[in-house]
């Protein structure tokens, strides 16, 4: 066959715009402005009851401390840091161990969980250990990792590492089984070998509920992190609460968990950024 | 160039059966299948639902394989799927990750073509079913016509043996779909293609094979095959009034009565 090929007779219908201008953004995830609108009163509402039944002073400021005195409380907190270490450093430190453990998590979980899903025998072997260890509470195993690896970070990252490989690892076997099979047989008879098919088709097919499976993880770990801290550490902002309720600082305890929540909000925002960049063709499918 | 004078035979199914499931479960969708398939040939299957027509492409494919019988091509028995035989399935199945020349390309990719002959071989089938101008865009920007000329050009970008396509054009409307009869058409005549094409509709039937292949209802087996010529009288009139022949109406009707016979 040649490249060549005859003009005539040959009825050719043009698109009508070569360069149709569609929009790549997908209009699902906006919100209306009111969902926003309602978003905002539920919050303005839930701090009004919050500065009414302070102001009545129904309960003493120890139980239930007041916008002011927990705002004060921050204030201090940024200023001159707690039990003398700053905020920042007790952020950090919670944060390296979430993050060093979450990316062991997704660089192992992703690869076993596709082939997983791909291969039962590779299944057969990692999957009955991750049903085992699932459905436990990580705080119940914690304390045989802090007598093994010692208390420092090395056995809070394991326990945050088993806390996200789960949900990661059962995402992507759940990924490859829900696989569109046309996928995999028009990529066989364009002449794709399996390594191509593996990596060309099936990971990026498989992205969305990977990463639905990191979010998941994510949330698993941070809550894991916390409950580590107050297990066993001297910093961290789990340890910052905990710290502070041996004492009875509830502003203190306010502090910290409203800023537990806020970085867990930004950080869960990122993800979803990163995913809307990484696949823009989800729901496309 | 015509389809009749070549007699190469490409592909043969020889005796073959297909059965579906365990030993007592089993159903036959396919029963002793003879059929050979010519270079150059436009082959269309035609029969009721059900009838296991998209078994017969899946064996042929490599997909699936026969209880028995087998099939061969050129003389080799086909062992699962490869790029010979181009696939193109009824919902375009281009992967939404990649631009639309990326979905081309892929094949040729995947047969470590050189570069620049990559990118010749996609333009020139891009071109081919219209759609030079849409190469950068993703494939869910485009509509359900032009995602399945993008799939055409993906699989002919392989220069397949042949091209097995399973209704490809059931899911579009009318208009669209006879733009895309005339496209693959054209595309079979100026390339020597070999197409086997499967379709309930006895007029896309006509208006686009040589040879006209009726299956029965379930378990599959071939009843009847016509040699019809209508697609070459459109090619080379570029009208579509062959359709009001009498031989037309004749070969329409006997077909017609047949797949009713099925469908009782």
């Amino acid at each position: 066959m040649v490249l060549n090929k005859k003009k005539n007779n040959k009825q050719k219908e043009k698109p009508a715009a070569n360069n149709p201008k569609i929009s790549r953004e997908s209009e699902k995830n906006k919100k209306t402005k009111t969902e926003k609108a309602l978003t905002f009163i539920t919050w303005a509402t839930i701090f009004l009851t919050w500065y009414i039944v302070t102001k009545l002073g129904i309960f003493t400021p120890t139980l239930l401390p007041g916008p002011a005195r927990v705002w004060n409380a921050f204030l201090r907190i940024l200023e001159n840091g707690y039990n003398g270490v700053p905020l920042w450093l007790h952020l950090g430190a919670s944060f390296k161990r979430l993050f060093v453990a979450l990316f062991f998590a997704i660089f192992t979980a992703v690869p076993l969980g596709l082939l997983s899903g791909y291969f039962d025998k590779v299944e057969a072997v990692i999957d009955s250990v991750v049903e085992f260890y699932r459905p436990l509470p990580p705080l119940a195993y914690y304390t045989l990792l802090v007598l093994w690896f010692g208390i420092d970070d090395t056995s809070k990252q394991i326990l945050l590492f088993l806390a996200g490989f789960a949900p990661i690892y059962i995402a992507c076997v759940s990924a490859v089984r829900k696989l569109n099979q046309d996928f995999v047989l028009s990529a066989r008879s364009l002449g794709a070998a399996q390594k191509d098919v593996f990596f060309k088709i099936v990971l990026p097919a498989s992205l969305p509920e990977i990463f639905t499976g990191i979010r998941t993880a994510f949330g698993v770990a941070y809550t894991t992190l916390v409950s580590s801290e107050m297990v066993a550490a001297t910093s961290g902002i789990g340890w910052m609460v905990l710290d502070a309720s041996n004492f009875l600082k509830s502003d203190v305890i306010f502090v910290g968990i409203i800023i537990m929540g806020i970085t867990g909000v930004i950080i869960d925002a990122g993800l979803r950024f990163l995913e809307r960049k990484i696949i823009f063709w989800k729901g496309h499918v | 160039m015509s389809a009749q004078s070549n007699k190469e035979s490409l592909i043969k199914i020889e005796n073959m059966s297909l059965e579906y499931g365990e030993s007592i479960n089993s159903t036959l969708a396919l029963k002793n299948i003879s059929l050979e398939i010519n270079k150059g040939e436009f082959i269309c299957v035609l029969g009721p639902s059900g009838c296991g027509k998209s078994s017969l492409l899946k064996c042929i494919a490599g997909y699936v394989k026969p209880t028995a019988g087998r099939v061969l091509m050129q003389g080799k028995e086909v062992d699962g799927p490869d790029w010979h035989r181009g696939v193109v399935f009824q919902s375009p199945t281009l992967y939404p990750w990649m631009t639309v020349n990326e979905n081309v390309e892929f094949g040729p990719k995947m047969r470590d073509l050189p570069k620049a002959e990559i990118k010749e071989i996609r333009d020139f089938f891009l071109d081919e079913v219209n759609l030079s101008g849409f190469g950068e865009n993703y494939t869910f920007e485009l509509s359900g016509g032009m995602k399945q000329r993008v799939a055409i050009a993906r699989v002919l970008a392989n220069y397949p043996q042949v091209v097995l396509m399973d209704e490809p054009f059931g899911a579009l409307d009318a208009l669209t779909r006879e733009n895309m009869q005339n496209l693959i058409r054209n595309i079979w005549k100026e390339n020597n293609t070999t197409i086997f094409f499967i379709t309930h509709d006895v007029d896309e039937a006509l208006l686009l094979a040589n040879r006209v292949v009726v299956m029965s209802k379930q378990p599959g087996e071939i009843i009847k095959i016509f040699n019809v010529d209508f697609t070459n009288q459109i090619f080379e009139k570029g009208t579509k009034e062959v359709i009001y022949n009498e031989d037309y109406f004749e070969v329409k009707n006997e077909i017609m009565d047949i797949i009713h016979s099925q469908i009782d």
